[in-house]
């Protein structure tokens, strides 16, 4: 699976404005809506059970990544946000490093396997060194989504 | 003085029903992130480094997956242990 299969472009969050956890989520859930992806009554909804996951047990996965993610009856399909901060959010990383990148991910309850998909898509992408770096460098939204492309047309493995 | 094994391997069956998701991972990294011992951990013919996130979300272990877990190091003996006994135990999850 590719990544742009599900991230939703706009959503993609070059200059993220929130500078903590919850704040980030709130910004990532509501640009998903505004991008009409999830409607605005419903995203409360998946912001609280977002945020209660991540309170739960953190998804800073170290080297400044963190990847939020739940599955929701209120989540019509699977999406992705995408969002970068230049200044480092306090994710309670495993690393208890700033998190520059985050990848949020919103599926549907009834698809377990296609959530797994693109779970796996995303790691694939962020094991990469470089991927990192260049997105933690990424300053337009548009810069993001040509990363992406790229890492989306290299072979796995 | 005689010297303890330094190399100790372990299978684990992961129980929990939604597999070595994100969570687990995390946990499971954290705990191996505490020992001396280098920690790989093996699905078939996947190793991946016990110590990160990443190497580990990759392998992808759902229900009823085997893992083995390899510790090298002084304190393998209870590195793997600890490691069996938290994936055995379902990561504390259902």
């Amino acid at each position: 699976m590719k990544m742009l299969d599900f991230v939703v472009r706009n959503a993609v969050i070059a200059d993220l404005q929130a500078t903590d956890r919850n704040g980030v989520i709130r910004e990532m859930v509501f640009a998903l809506a505004n991008a009409g992806a999830l409607t605005e009554a419903d995203s409360e909804a998946v912001f609280r059970a977002v945020a209660e996951r991540e309170r739960q047990g953190s998804t800073g996965f170290g080297k400044g990544v963190a990847v939020p993610h739940v599955k929701h009856a209120k989540i019509p399909r699977m999406m992705a946000a995408i969002g970068r901060s230049a200044a480092g959010i306090d994710f309670a990383a495993l690393d208890r490093a700033p998190v520059y990148t985050v990848v949020l991910l919103l599926s549907p309850p009834e698809k377990p396997d296609e959530h797994l998909q693109a779970m796996e898509s995303i790691f694939r992408h962020l094991q990469r060194d470089n991927f990192r770096r260049f997105l933690k460098q990424a300053e337009t939204t548009q810069a993001i989504l040509e990363l992406i492309e790229e890492a989306d047309a290299m072979p796995a493995g | 003085m005689s010297s303890p094994s330094t190399r100790v391997e372990r299978e684990v069956t992961v129980p929990n029903k939604q597999g070595l998701h994100a969570r687990p991972v995390l946990r499971f990294v954290d705990l191996a992130s505490k020992f001396d011992s280098s920690i790989r951990v093996c699905k078939r013919d996947t190793a991946v480094d016990g110590k990160s996130p990443m190497e580990m979300m990759l392998l992808e272990a759902t229900q009823g997956t085997v893992l083995k877990i390899v510790a090298e190091g002084a304190d393998c003996e209870k590195a793997v242990t600890e490691l069996s006994r938290l994936v055995s135990d379902g990561f504390g999850e259902e």
